[in-house]
Parts: structure tokens; C-alpha cells; sequence
């Protein structure tokens, strides 16, 4: 697997995608921070960059590669290799070399900023540690997708379309039925809702670094366990390496029973 | 060797293999022949583990190998239609397939034969379908595995490089390998093969060497034969 | 004229002649207890406690002024019964001294120091360890109280007191105090033309700083942090808070100030940071917030009903989860010349100031107030959607609650 990954990894790494991908976060790094002057401000701007655009391009790049790598793959299939190996391999390639290009692309101007001498550094680097958890979950995910349609139009349809849920129309709904039911107890179903959701999830996280006054005006037990101790955070993380785990499990489920 | 018991797949409702029995003991080159969507890439995909197939047994030098990748070592496997990585060069693929397979040194004749050396450094993508059948054909043969299986071999070779792959085919065939080859070229399947197996919907049609065919389809040669078998089984 | 000044100079002389240091230790003096000496002393004396633990209680101190120091490492321990001092005298000094374990009691206010009717007092450099009250000053006046530590342990409302607490004084100086751990930091019940500058009030299980019902009162430089509910200002008139931080006041019930039924009242080069509700305004009128800065509170401001003729100009509001949160009408209340960080107009005339105003209440605050289990929705892209929509087209918040000049650069002082 190892070896399939370093031969994905490197593929990518010479793709004009990743450097386009990597320009990016290197560019809105820059603007944020030379441009507004103020390190609060862009690593707030950052967070909602980074909840929307992560898995986007996570879920792009995850079906992309694996149609356009079709033939490799089958070529790889013919060799003594265990076809977990050579899916999980390609999936960590393609989620590893996405996320150096998000760090390595917002490190380098945060560094150039001063940001260790900050104490912004902790909120930053939670940014990047769940826009790495982004990335593993959505690049997953789309392999999913991809394995399960041969067609690639349909492939990518799907994968908009489950972007798009998971980024907008969950929310709407959630939000929809929290107001409908609003006579009722809601804070655990409210809490239950978010961890089903790998976006809303991930916001939890940084929502626990950058809003928790507001997240404390609230008189639910649950909710003052959960934002009000290190509950919250472990539980968030716990549930975000389950939302990894998943779809990698079902990858290598799947891809056994797959014809090429 | 090769051995395939009662194999049956379907691909969506169609039923692609039919109860395939198929025994191949010895060395030789078997050519698969059979109309378009017979199955014979299928057959090929089964034996090489891509294809998983719903029902039946297959034995590659006695183990099963569902389940298994560890067999694969005894097949090199031309796949029909070549297309890498475009962003790697042909130098790095060939490295990459030894990193993966294990170690050869005849990749270096190889390339020598079909005159590769000027593209090593080409990047994939850049390169012609023959160029790249050739690099495939440098993948396929540098390994020594006892089972050779090439899907569609000749597609874009020149006549040059076409005579090096029947001096290679014939070569392997006199190490006592067994190799499987599917071809439409039916000239190219009379001059290399020792026996066909042709397949009709999803079954072995016929099994045996083409002195066998012409017989039993009364034909004088081996075009004609084939044509016989298929006139008279869409008539 | 002359006769009278002979007699005024003979008059202090007398005084100081007749002044005497009364000292206390355990050994080796006039006096081994405090009450002994305070007993034997005559007003205008000093009375000096050598260092050493004194296990007394209830010292009274009637109708006689008398400066009180005592050396470092003074101890008083009251062994849990009644009060540390008790005085109703004029010309009182308290120094340098520490007490400790007051009495816990569900019906007396027992204190470290208790000042009735007492007039131009100096209570400083007292340490109140495990206090119930710390220092309660009933109808008095002139006074100062200044650079005293004091600290509870109490670990509910109920079995805990405040760490000074004013009812009926006037122009009270309390300075550079610290107290934390107790019920209220500092209360004012009745209390008027009072300073109270440069405190330092924290984990205090109610406010740390409370007005009731004082008026022309000024507090500034003090910091008040992690307070159950920040500083309460009720039923009070011309209140003037200056330079004061309010950090970290969090919880469902949790402000910076909690503003209710004030009118008149100024605040200015106020900083907000990290708590759930910067202000909480109910029932103000006629209040200026100048200059102070809200930076990170889950609520900047929230405003509720009744609120006529206040006026927000020249504030810094930073990344706040939310700005401002609105009930009722506007009542001719104004904004207007604030930065918003959350601001994304544009300055195309470059005056400073942006082309395009800004509302700084947003549709998702509604929802939060009626719903509040959706602050679990708070930063999702579906609410940033619907909150630019409102933007766009108001249809449920007030269409002219709005800062008509924003500014572009953060306002400093």
C-alpha cells in the first residue's frame, strides 16, 4: 500500500492541480493577512473558507482522480497486489497531497505573518487540523461515490449533489425542523444532529475555539457538558475519526467486490 | 495451470459467462477467440482477479485464487488498452512496475528491441498508441512468470515491432509458458497459435489445435473456419 | 481673632500631647489583646499590633477615633464568631492587618469590618481570608478603602456574602482592592457620590461590582473577570464608567454589565472580551457608549424593551459572535459611527468612512432568541445565506436599526 500511495502521492504532487490548489490557500493566506492586517479577523475568514471550499475540493479532486486514474488502476490490478491496497493507497495519496497543499499554502504566509509570536496560533492550527480531517473525510467519501458509478458524469453528479447537502441543504433542514419542533427539549437532538454531519462537525470544533461565549448563554445541561467541558472536544474528534474510518471501511469493502 | 470450473458472471442482467469449464495443463499459446462481447475479456479479467465472478471455481497452479493477490506473480498480463499515469515518464514506470513486482534486468533488452531508449525520458502522455503499446509490451514480457496472458497484443505495432513480439511470444512459448493471447487479427492467431478455445455466449464453443477447427467446420482455412462458426451460430 | 487662633493652636497642641501609641503583642507589652487596648485607649490614640496570631473576635470600637496598624505578619483569626471589627466611630484607620475565618450565618452579615456611622475612615493593606462579608460600611461617609485583599471560600450564593458592600454611604473612595471568591465583588446599596477605581474583582459568584438603587457614582480602571454575572448597575442614575475591562464572564445568565432601569449613564474606553453578553441593556435611557471596545462576546450588546434615546457612537465591535441582538422598536436609539469588523462595505471616497451602511443585527439572532438550540447552526453557510438575504431585503429586523457611517479602521484612544 505504501508504495501505491508514494507513486499516487507523487503523481499528484506533479499535477498543475495540486500547485493551482496550493496557489490558492498561499494567495488567500496572503490577502487575508497582508490586505486586512488583522489575524483574528482572517482566521475567522479562513474558518468559513475552509468548512465550505475543504470538502468541495476534497469531493472534486477524490472523483476526479479516480476516473481520470482508471487505467492505472487497472494496471496496477493485474500486479500481485491486494486491491485493498491499491485503493486505500491511491485514496491516501490523493488525501495527503491535498492536505500539504492546505497546510504548506496557509503556512507559509501565516508563518511570514509572525504567527507563532501570536496567540492566534492555536485557533490556526485547529483550522488546519480539521481542514485535514475535511480532507480525509470528503476525498473518502467521493471514492465512495466513484466506486459505486462507472459513469463518471453520474459519479460527479452525485458528488456535487452530496457537497452541496452536506454544506447547505442539511443545515436548512436541521435548522427547519429545530424551529418546528422548538416546544420540545432540543439540545440533544441538536447536538446528535451536528454529529452526523461532517461540516456541521467540524464547525462544532472551531465554533468551541472562537464563539464559545456565545455557545454558554445556553441553559440545556447537555449543551453546558458539552461546549462547557473537554467533552465536546473529544467527542467532536472522536466522532470526526469515525466520519474517516467509515468510508475508508467501505472503500476497501467495496472495492473487493468490484469487476474492472 | 490454468484451471476453470463452472464460471458464471452477469453484468447487470446480461449473462456474459455461462458455465465456463476450461483446463489448461500444459505449455502452448492459446488464442481466445470468439465475437464481439463473447466474453473472452472477461475469461481474461477472471483469471487475472478483476472480474469476480458470481458462481465457479478458478485454480491458477492449484490454489484459488479468490481472495488472493499473491498468485498474480505468475502472470504477466498485457492489457488491451495501454494508458498510464501521463505525467509520469516511461523510465519511472518502468521502475515503478519492478518497485512493485519485484527486481528483472530484462527490461534493458527489451527496450533495446523495440528501440525505446530516446523515449525513456518522454512523459507518457506525450507518446503515440504504438509507442505506448510497445512500453507495454516491455511491462508484460521483463517479468519471467510461467503464464503469460496479452489482450489485444498488436494493437498499433509496426511491422517491425510486430515481428519482435512474434520472435518474444515464440521465445516465452519455447521456455514452456503458457500464454493466452486475444486477437482480431486472425492471420496473426494462425501464424503464433498452438490451440483455440473460442467462445460463444458465455460457453466454451471449442477447444483444440486449428487443424481440429478447419475439421470439424470443413473449412480449408483458418479465416473461413471462423466465419463458419459464426454464420452458422447467428443464422 | 488672635484669642482664637491661641485657643485653636492650644487646642491641637493639647491633642497631640494627649495623642498615645497603645502596642499589642504577646508578650512584653502594655497589652497582649486588641480589645484590651482599644479598651483602654482614648480617641485620637494609635493603637500598633506587633506580628503574631491574636484569636479574638468582635472587636468594638465605639464613639472613639483611633488609627489602627498593625506590623507585617498580624494576624487576627476570628474562629468563626461574629465579626472581625465592629466600629460606629469618626476618624477611623484600619491597617495592615490580616483577618481571617468569619463566621458563616443565614441571618447576621458578619464581616471582617464593620463601619456604622462612621465618617472619614481609611481602611487599607487588610488581608480577608475565608471572609463571609469582608467589609460592611452601613451609613457612613469620607471614607477610604484602599489596597485590601479579600477572598471567600463559600462555595454557594446562599453561604457567602460580598467582599465590600456600601448601604446608605456617600463618597466612598475604594481603590486598588482585590476580591474574588465571595458573593458580590463590590455592592453599592444606596450608595452615592462613591469612586471606585482600580479594582481588581474575579470569580465572584455573583456580580463583581453591584449598584442598587446609587446614584452619581464613577467607576473606572478596574478590571472584573470570570464573575458568575460580570457588573450589575440597577435602579441607578448618573453612573459614569470609565476605562473599565470585563472579561470572561460567562454562562447562561452571564454579561459584562447587566444594565437595568439606568438613566443618564456613560460608559466609555470600556473593553468587552469573551463574554456571553457584553451589555445587557433593560430599561435604559439616555446613555452614551463612547469608544469602548466588544471584542469576541457571543452577544456585543443585547438590548431589550424600554430602552429610549441611548446612543453607540465611535465603539469597536470585534468578532462577536453576534453584534447586537434587538427586542422592541428602536426608540430613538443610535448607532452611528462604530467599526464593525463584520463590516464588508467599501470607502470608494476614502473619508473613512464606508459608502454603504451597515445592520448589525442579523435574521439568525431572532432565531436564536426564539429556537436557542440553532446557535448549534451558528457560522454554517445555510445561516450566512439566509442572515445576506435579510441584508438584502429586511423583513424581520427593524429596517432603520442601522449605522449609517460605519467606520473602516478600528477607533483607538
Amino acid at each position: 500500500m505504501l508504495k501505491i500511495l508514494k507513486y499516487s502521492f507523487f503523481d499528484l504532487m506533479r499535477s498543475s492541480w495540486s500547485y493551482v490548489y496550493f496557489a490558492f490557500y498561499l494567495l488567500l493566506g496572503i490577502v487575508l493577512l497582508f490586505l486586512n492586517n488583522d489575524l483574528s479577523k482572517a482566521v475567522i475568514t479562513l474558518m468559513n473558507v475552509i468548512i465550505v471550499l475543504v470538502p468541495l475540493i476534497g469531493t472534486i479532486f477524490g472523483v476526479m482522480y479516480y476516473y481520470n486514474s482508471k487505467e492505472f488502476t487497472e494496471l496496477l490490478l493485474a500486479q500481485p497486489l491486494k486491491r485493498s491496497s491499491i485503493f486505500l493507497g491511491q485514496f491516501l495519496g490523493v488525501a495527503i497531497s491535498l492536505s500539504m497543499s492546505l497546510i504548506i499554502g496557509l503556512g507559509i504566509p501565516f508563518m511570514a505573518y509572525g504567527l507563532f509570536k501570536s496567540n492566534a496560533i492555536w485557533d490556526f492550527s485547529l483550522l488546519l487540523v480539521v481542514g485535514v480531517f475535511l480532507t480525509f473525510i470528503f476525498s473518502a467519501l467521493a471514492f465512495n461515490i466513484a466506486l459505486s458509478n462507472e459513469n463518471k458524469i453520474k459519479g460527479f453528479g452525485y458528488a456535487i449533489l452530496m457537497w452541496l447537502f452536506l454544506a447547505i441543504i442539511y443545515d436548512g433542514l436541521f435548522l427547519m425542523s429545530l424551529i418546528l419542533f422548538e416546544d420540545y427539549p432540543l439540545d440533544k437532538v441538536s447536538l446528535i444532529g451536528t454529529m452526523l454531519n461532517p461540516i456541521d462537525l467540524s464547525r462544532t470544533l472551531i465554533l468551541l475555539k472562537l464563539d464559545i461565549s456565545a455557545l454558554l448563554g445556553y441553559t440545556g445541561a447537555v449543551f453546558k457538558q458539552f461546549f462547557g467541558t473537554s467533552f465536546g472536544l473529544i467527542t467532536s474528534f472522536i466522532m470526526l475519526t469515525v466520519w474517516v474510518v467509515l468510508p475508508i471501511f467501505r472503500i476497501v469493502f467495496k472495492s473487493k467486490k468490484k469487476d474492472f | 495451470m490454468v484451471e476453470i470450473i463452472d464460471l458464471y458472471k452477469k453484468f447487470d442482467k446480461n449473462n456474459v459467462l455461462n458455465g465456463i469449464n476450461l483446463s489448461i495443463k500444459e505449455g502452448g499459446i492459446f488464442a481466445v477467440l470468439g465475437p464481439n462481447g463473447s466474453g473472452k475479456t472477461t475469461i481474461i479479467k477472471t483469471i487475472l482477479g478483476m472480474v469476480i465472478p458470481d458462481r465457479g471455481t478458478l485454480k491458477v497452479f492449484n490454489t484459488n485464487i479468490k481472495n488472493n493477490s499473491a498468485y498474480r506473480h505468475e502472470i504477466d498480463y498485457l492489457p488491451q488498452i495501454a494508458n498510464f499515469p501521463s505525467n509520469l515518464k516511461v523510465s519511472e514506470l518502468i521502475k515503478m512496475i519492478k518497485d512493485l513486482r519485484g527486481k528483472t534486468d530484462e527490461d534493458q533488452n527489451l527496450i533495446s528491441k523495440f528501440k525505446l531508449e530516446p523515449f525513456l525520458n518522454k512523459k507518457l502522455g506525450t507518446l503515440s498508441g504504438g509507442t505506448k503499446q510497445k512500453v507495454n509490451i516491455v511491462l508484460t514480457f521483463m517479468f519471467n512468470s510461467p503464464i503469460i496472458i496479452l489482450d489485444e497484443p498488436t494493437t498499433g505495432l509496426d511491422p517491425i515491432s510486430l515481428i519482435r513480439l512474434k520472435e518474444l511470444i515464440e521465445v516465452e512459448k519455447n521456455k514452456g509458458k503458457t500464454i493466452l493471447i486475444t486477437s482480431h487479427i486472425m492471420s496473426f492467431v494462425e501464424e503464433v497459435a498452438d490451440k483455440i478455445v473460442f467462445i460463444l455466449e458465455g460457453k466454451i464453443y471449442f477447444k483444440g489445435s486449428i487443424d481440429e477447427l478447419k475439421a470439424k467446420t470443413k473449412q480449408q482455412d483458418f479465416e473461413h473456419a471462423i466465419a463458419n462458426i459464426l454464420t452458422k451460430n447467428h443464422a | 481673632m488672635k484669642i482664637q487662633l491661641g485657643i485653636l493652636l492650644l487646642l491641637i497642641s493639647t491633642c497631640f500631647a494627649s495623642a498615645q501609641t497603645l502596642t499589642v503583642c504577646k508578650a512584653d507589652c502594655d497589652y497582649k489583646t486588641i480589645q484590651g487596648a482599644i479598651d483602654s485607649s482614648q480617641s485620637g490614640d494609635r493603637i500598633f499590633i506587633k506580628k503574631g496570631l491574636y484569636k479574638e473576635s468582635n472587636l468594638i470600637i465605639y464613639k472613639k477615633s483611633l488609627h489602627i496598624t498593625g506590623e507585617e505578619g498580624t494576624i487576627i483569626d476570628t474562629q468563626q464568631n461574629g465579626y472581625g471589627f465592629s466600629v460606629e466611630a469618626t476618624d477611623i484607620i484600619i491597617k495592615n492587618l490580616t483577618i481571617k475565618n468569619i463566621e458563616v450565618s443565614y441571618t447576621k452579615e458578619y464581616a471582617a469590618v464593620l463601619l456604622f456611622k462612621s465618617y472619614d475612615f481609611l481602611i487599607e493593606n487588610i488581608t480577608v481570608e475565608n471572609a463571609f462579608f469582608g467589609f460592611l460600611i452601613q451609613k457612613s461617609k469620607d471614607g477610604i478603602i484602599h489596597n485590601n485583599t479579600i477572598s471567600g471560600e463559600g462555595l454557594a450564593e446562599a453561604d457567602s456574602g460580598n467582599a465590600i458592600h456600601l448601604w446608605h454611604c456617600e463618597h466612598i473612595k475604594i481603590t486598588n482592592n482585590d476580591v474574588r471568591r465571595m458573593r458580590d465583588g463590590i455592592y453599592l446599596e444606596f450608595g452615592s457620590n462613591s469612586y471606585i477605581s482600580n479594582n481588581y474583582s474575579t470569580e465572584n459568584m455573583r456580580y463583581g461590582l453591584h449598584f442598587m438603587f446609587s446614584n452619581d457614582n464613577t467607576y473606572e480602571n478596574n478590571t472584573f473577570k470570570a464573575n458568575g454575572a460580570g457588573v450589575a448597575v440597577m435602579f441607578s442614575k448618573k453612573i459614569k464608567m470609565y476605562n473599565n475591562i470585563f472579561k470572561k464572564n460567562w454562562g447562561t445568565a452571564s454579561y459584562g454589565i447587566l444594565l437595568k432601569e439606568i438613566n443618564d449613564a456613560e460608559l466609555k474606553h470600556n473593553i468587552f472580551e469573551d463574554n456571553t453578553i457584553g451589555i445587557n441593556a433593560d430599561g435604559t435611557n439616555r446613555i452614551t457608549y463612547i469608544e469602548n471596545t466588544f471584542k469576541n462576546n457571543g452577544y456585543a450588546i443585547k438590548v431589550h424593551g424600554a430602552c429610549y434615546d441611548n446612543i453607540y457612537s465611535k465603539n469597536n465591535f470585534l468578532y462577536n459572535s453576534f453584534d447586537l441582538s434587538y427586542s422592541g422598536n428602536l426608540n430613538s436609539n443610535k448607532f452611528e459611527n462604530n467599526y464593525w469588523s463584520n463590516y464588508t462595505g467599501y470607502d470608494l471616497d476614502k473619508d473613512g468612512i464606508g459608502d454603504i451602511p451597515y445592520r448589525p443585527v442579523k435574521l439568525f439572532s431572532y432565531l436564536v432568541n426564539r429556537t436557542p438550540e440553532s446557535i448549534v447552526l451558528l457560522r454554517s453557510l445555510f445561516i450566512d445565506i439566509i442572515d445576506f438575504s435579510e441584508k438584502v431585503s429586511p423583513v424581520f429586523t427593524p429596517e432603520n436599526l442601522i449605522d449609517n457611517q460605519p467606520l473602516m479602521t478600528q477607533v483607538t484612544w
